[in-house]
C-alpha cells in the first residue's frame, strides 16, 4: 500500500512517501528539512516534491499518516490541516498517531526507550516505551506528557528506562542516566509504522485532533483599569 | 451535478485571519461578472467573550477544527463538487500570524491536490471586493472605508486587483476596538458593537461632548485616534460613578457612537470630495453599525457621493470576500503565488496578491 506520512510537530518539517507490505514500513521519497520556522512554507512543496521523485500521483494514495503531537501548536496545526485538506480533496483516509510513538519506531533495539522532544518554555514532551509490536511500532508505557526535565527523575522512577531518543535526547540523557539513541526527529517510516494495523485493514481514522497538552495562554481580564492606570497603551 | 452549471470558473475563497474560519465559492463569469454561490462562516467569537477580545491561541485552534467541515458546508450550499474547483483564494495577510497559518497551509493543500492556482490575497481588499458580489462591478475608482474589530482605514482603489492605496489609517486602536473597551467600561457584553448600538437608540447623541480624535488643524487629515475617545469615556464614567449617581448608560452609548460615526464619516466624506471620487464602499463589521452606516448615507448624499454598504452577513469576515478578491485577480491574470507562499501578518495593503 502506497501511504502518504507527513510531521511538523516537532522543527523537522516531514514529508515521505512509504511503502507498507506485510512487514515494516519501506520509504519510497522523503524530505525532512529541520527549520522550526518553515512548516507553513515547505510542507506542501517536499509533499509535491516526494510524489514526483516517488513517481505517484496523489490519487493512487491508499492512506495518509500524520503525526498529531504533542508539539508547539503553531507549526503542529500545519501539518495537520494540510493532512485533513489532502485527506478531502483526495478521498483518502487521514490517519493520526503520536508523534513520539512515531520516533519510537525507528530506534534501534528492544531496550526500555524514553522520547523526549522539544515543547519550549523550558519543558519537554515525553513519553515511554516497551517492545515491539507490528510493523515495528513500539509498546507505549507511559501516556505524552509534558514537563519540565529536572522533574523527569522522579516521573521515571522505577520504570527500568535504558535509552533515550527524540530531538532532546543527547542534551538530557546522560543526567537521566540513560543512552541517547536517534532517530532525532518523526521519520515517514515511523510515522507509517505507528498506524500500520488501522492503514492495512482500512479502518475508521480516529478524528484529527492534535495532541496540545497545554491550555492556550489566555487570562480572564480584571475590572477595568482606571483611566490613570490606562495610559500608556498595554 | 452543480446547480450553478453556467459557464466561467469556480473561485473558493478561504478566510482565517482571526476569529471566522469562512469559506465562500464564487463564480467568474466570462463576462467578468462575479457571483456569491456559497458563504460559510464558522465563528469562535463565543469563547473569546470572557477574555474581552480574540485570544489568538484559541482561534488557531477553532480554525483548525472548523476548516474541513467549513469548506465542506460551502460545497454542499452551492451544490458544487470539490473537484469543479477551478482555482483557490486564501488570505495571506494581514491577520493573526497563527491563525493565518491555518488557512494558508489548507489551501496550499487543496490547491496541489486539485493542481489548481493558488492565490494568496490580501484580506483588506476582500471587504472592498466583496461589494461587487451584491451590487455588481465597482467605478474605476472609489474610496473605500473599512471599519471593524481589527482594522480602521481608508482606501484609495483603482481596479480592486490593481491599484490599492492607503489614505488614512488609525494610529492606534480600530473603532471596533474602541466598541469593545467602551461597552467593557459600560458592562456590556463583547464584542461591544451590537450592544452599543442597541443602548445608543435610546440616548441622547449630544448628551457628552465627547473629543473627536485628529481633528485639529494640524493633524493628519485622513488618519484616526480612538485611544483618546476611549480614555475620556472612561473618565467620564469614572467621574459620574463617583458620585454614586446612576450612570446614564444611553446617553454615554449614544455620544461615544456619534463621536465615532462623526469622526469616520467626516474624514471620509472629505477624502473622497478632495480625490474626485463619486463612489465609497463601507465595510467591515462595523459598517452594519446603525449610526455610522446612517450618517455616512447622509452625507454621502449632501456632498453627491453614492454610497454602497454591503449587507451585514458579507461587511464581517468571510470567505466570500476572498474568493472575490481570487475572481477579480483571476479575471486579471494575475500570476498566482507559489505553493511555498509565507503568509505576511503585516501584509501591506497595496498588495493584492503575495508572492
Ligand atoms: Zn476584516
Amino acid at each position: 500500500m502506497l501511504v502518504i506520512a507527513l510531521d511538523t510537530s516537532t522543527p523537522a518539517v516531514t514529508a515521505g512517501l512509504v511503502e507498507l507490505a506485510d512487514s515494516r514500513p519501506h520509504s519510497l521519497a522523503e524530505r525532512v528539512t529541520v527549520n522550526p520556522r518553515a512548516h507553513g512554507e515547505l510542507l506542501t512543496p517536499q509533499l509535491l516534491d516526494v510524489l514526483a521523485e516517488g513517481g505517484h500521483q496523489l490519487g493512487e494514495v491508499d492512506a495518509i499518516v500524520v503525526g498529531a503531537g504533542p508539539g508547539p501548536f503553531t507549526g503542529l496545526r500545519v501539518g495537520m490541516v494540510t493532512a485533513a485538506a489532502l485527506g478531502h480533496a483526495s478521498g483518502t483516509r487521514v490517519y493520526p498517531v503520536s508523534s513520539l510513538d512515531a520516533i519510537a519506531a525507528r530506534t534501534d533495539g528492544d531496550s526500555p526507550l524514553l522520547v523526549l522532544t522539544d515543547a519550549r518554555r523550558s519543558e519537554v514532551y515525553w513519553a515511554t516505551y516497551g517492545g515491539r509490536k507490528a510493523h515495528g511500532a513500539r509498546e507505549r508505557l507511559t501516556a505524552p506528557a509534558v514537563d519540565r526535565p529536572e522533574e523527569l527523575p522522579a516521573r521515571l522512577e522505577g520504570m527500568r528506562l535504558e535509552v533515550a531518543a527524540g530531538e532532546l535526547a543527547s542534551r538530557h540523557a546522560a543526567d537521566l542516566g540513560l543512552r541517547a539513541v536517534e532517530p532525532a526527529y518523526p521519520t515517514p517510516e515511523g510515522i507509517v509504522a505507528v498506524a500500520g494495523d488501522e492503514v492495512r485493514s482500512e479502518a475508521d481514522p480516529a478524528p484529527l485532533v492534535p495532541m496540545y497538552l497545554r491550555r492556550p495562554d489566555a487570562a480572564t481580564p480584571g475590572p477595568p483599569k482606571t483611566v490613570t492606570a490606562e495610559r500608556g497603551r498595554t | 451535478m452543480s446547480t450553478d452549471g453556467g459557464p466561467g470558473r469556480l473561485v473558493l475563497g478561504i478566510e482565517t485571519s482571526c476569529d471566522e474560519t469562512g469559506v465562500g465559492l464564487v463564480r467568474l463569469a466570462p463576462d467578468g461578472s462575479v457571483r456569491l454561490l456559497a458563504d460559510a462562516v464558522a465563528s469562535s467569537v463565543e469563547q473569546h467573550a470572557r477574555f474581552g477580545g480574540v485570544v489568538p491561541e484559541i482561534a488557531s485552534r477553532a480554525h483548525l477544527e472548523a476548516m474541513e467541515p467549513t469548506v465542506r458546508r460551502a460545497l454542499d450550499e452551492a451544490g458544487i463538487k470539490l473537484s469543479e474547483v477551478d482555482a483557490i483564494a486564501v488570505t495571506a495577510g494581514p491577520g493573526l500570524a497563527g491563525a493565518l497559518m491555518v488557512g494558508v497551509s489548507a489551501a496550499k493543500a487543496y490547491a496541489a491536490a486539485l493542481g489548481v492556482p493558488l492565490y494568496g490575497v490580501n484580506h483588506l481588499l476582500g471587504h472592498v471586493a466583496v461589494d461587487t458580489l451584491e451590487h455588481g462591478p465597482l467605478p474605476p475608482r472609489c474610496l473605500a472605508m473599512l471599519v471593524s474589530g481589527g482594522h480602521t482605514q481608508l482606501l484609495s482603489v483603482a481596479g480592486i486587483a490593481d491599484e490599492v492605496t492607503e489614505i488614512g489609517s488609525t494610529i492606534d486602536d480600530a473603532a471596533g476596538e474602541a466598541y469593545d473597551k467602551v461597552a467593557r467600561i459600560l458592562e456590556l457584553p463583547y464584542p461591544g458593537g451590537p450592544p452599543i448600538d442597541r443602548m445608543a437608540r435610546e440616548g441622547d447623541p449630544n448628551a457628552i461632548a465627547f473629543p473627536r480624535g485628529l481633528t485639529g488643524p494640524r493633524d493628519a487629515k485622513f488618519d484616526f485616534s480612538f485611544s483618546g475617545l476611549k480614555t475620556a469615556v472612561a473618565r467620564w464614567v469614572e467621574q459620574a460613578r463617583a458620585t454614586g449617581k446612576q450612570l446614564p448608560i444611553a446617553d454615554i452609548a449614544a455620544s461615544f457612537q456619534e463621536a465615532v460615526a462623526d469622526v469616520l464619516t467626516e474624514k471620509a466624506v472629505r477624502a473622497a470630495v478632495e480625490l474626485g471620487m463619486d463612489t465609497m464602499v463601507l465595510s467591515g463589521g462595523v459598517a452594519a453599525n446603525s449610526r455610522l452606516s446612517g450618517l455616512a448615507r447622509e452625507r454621502c448624499a449632501e456632498a453627491g457621493i453614492t454610497l454602497r454598504v454591503p449587507r451585514p452577513r458579507l461587511c464581517t469576515d468571510n470567505g466570500a470576500m476572498i474568493a472575490a478578491v481570487g475572481a477579480h485577480a483571476l479575471a486579471n491574470g494575475t500570476e498566482p503565488s507559489p505553493l511555498g507562499l509565507s503568509a505576511n501578518p503585516g501584509m501591506p495593503v497595496d498588495t493584492v496578491v503575495l508572492r
